[in-house]
């Protein structure tokens, strides 16, 4: 329900659109560079699926927020600034009432460390935003997350082409995490323990599931095994979340020099 | 030291820290790559990088999570196989990771 809010103001426009081109503009060139409201619709309507589990993350960061006696302005301008749900939930972990300038640089380290893998996930999709111009580029990528990553991809290996469904899809899902913050700060008590209902689960189900649309047969999987390896290895030695980009290199450059066409 | 204390503005500016962070690591890989030439083997690379950035995310968090995790992965993957669903491979995920917790596991 939340997720059509912020397209009610397009709506209207999408259905102009509809009626002038399909849906999903795969015959695309790729000069063309569309971004439609028809495009965004579809990008709301793709983001929708994956609305029950943010907003389930985002109580629950609402509520670890509360916890640790942040106010509400604070929870909330956190999660519309930072909207990254993994590092805001790692950041309650080393959150203190009193901030000395260490303790802030350390906390930014700590969340770029964790949000490294948006780096790889940019590189991912550049070839598709590269059509488009620095200041677009500037401003959807603000809104560019794990579950936009996900869609984006989705969407663009099956030949779309029109980058309104990666801002449509980062716009609600923006609004439905800044939107479920709230309730989660003032319901705070009730989910004590997140992990009783599996949230801290919701991220990694997803990108489990992201496997099956990406899966191109045996050959294909053989950097990801690299990968999965690199990955465990990095986990073991250390802590953190460099494992995410050291395996995911990993993984690309085994791609690179294998010899199947991409 | 020339920086006045945070003081009061110390959570502001904490959040202010992650946020500029953040951004930073939205734009750099996108701002990286229109540099470096699309070249057979970039291409490549950049081919194999999402199924990658999938499998490194999720098999060492399994191994932080314990075996109830990795049951409940398999079966959202299952259910995704069959129904090609997220919705769908979230509910199941959660239900089995639910389930096994409050069984004890």
């Amino acid at each position: 329900m939340l997720a059509r809010h912020p397209c009610a103001l397009t709506q209207a426009r999408a259905f102009r659109f509809w009626a002038a081109m399909p849906p999903e503009p795969q015959t695309q060139s790729p000069a063309a560079a569309p971004i439609t409201a028809g495009g965004m619709w579809l990008g709301v309507r793709k983001v929708s699926v994956l609305v029950p589990g943010i907003v389930v993350f985002a109580v629950a960061f609402g509520a670890a927020a509360a916890a640790k006696g942040m106010s509400l302005l604070e929870t909330v301008l956190m999660s519309g600034l930072v909207y990254g749900g993994v590092s805001q939930l790692v950041a309650m972990e080393i959150w203190r009432p009193e901030w000395t300038w260490g303790a802030i640089a350390g906390l930014a380290v700590v969340t770029a460390t964790v949000n490294a893998r948006m780096i790889l996930q940019g590189a991912a999709l550049q070839p598709w935003f590269a059509q488009y111009s620095k200041t677009l580029n500037a401003f959807h990528l603000f809104f560019y997350t794990d579950a936009n990553w996900l869609i984006g991809t989705r969407y663009h290996n099956e030949g779309g082409r029109d980058l309104g469904v990666l801002v449509g899809a980062g716009l609600a899902l923006w609004l439905v995490w800044v939107g479920a913050t709230i309730p989660g700060h003032m319901l705070g008590a009730l989910v004590s323990d997140p992990r009783r209902y599996g949230i801290d689960l919701v991220m990694p189900i997803f990108f489990a599931a992201m496997i099956v649309p990406l899966w191109r047969g045996r050959r294909g999987a053989v950097p990801w095994v690299v990968a999965g390896l690199a990955a465990l290895v990095t986990a073991k030695l250390f802590d953190g979340y460099a494992f995410i980009i050291v395996g995911s290199l990993a993984g690309a450059i085994t791609g690179a020099f294998r010899d199947d066409p991409a | 030291m020339t920086l006045p204390d945070p003081g009061t503005w110390g959570p502001m500016l904490a959040i202010a820290a992650m946020a500029v962070a953040t951004y930073l690591c939205r734009i750099s890989g996108v701002a990286l790559m229109s540099v470096i030439p699309l070249t057979p083997h970039v291409r490549r690379g950049l081919a194999a990088l999402p199924g990658s950035i999938v499998v490194a995310t999720v098999l060492p968090l399994i191994e932080r999570l314990g075996v109830a995790a990795a049951i409940a992965l398999l079966v959202a993957i299952g259910s995704m196989i069959l129904r090609r669903s997220e919705l769908l491979a979230l509910l199941t995920g959660m239900a089995a990771i639910s389930a096994m917790r409050a069984l004890g596991f």
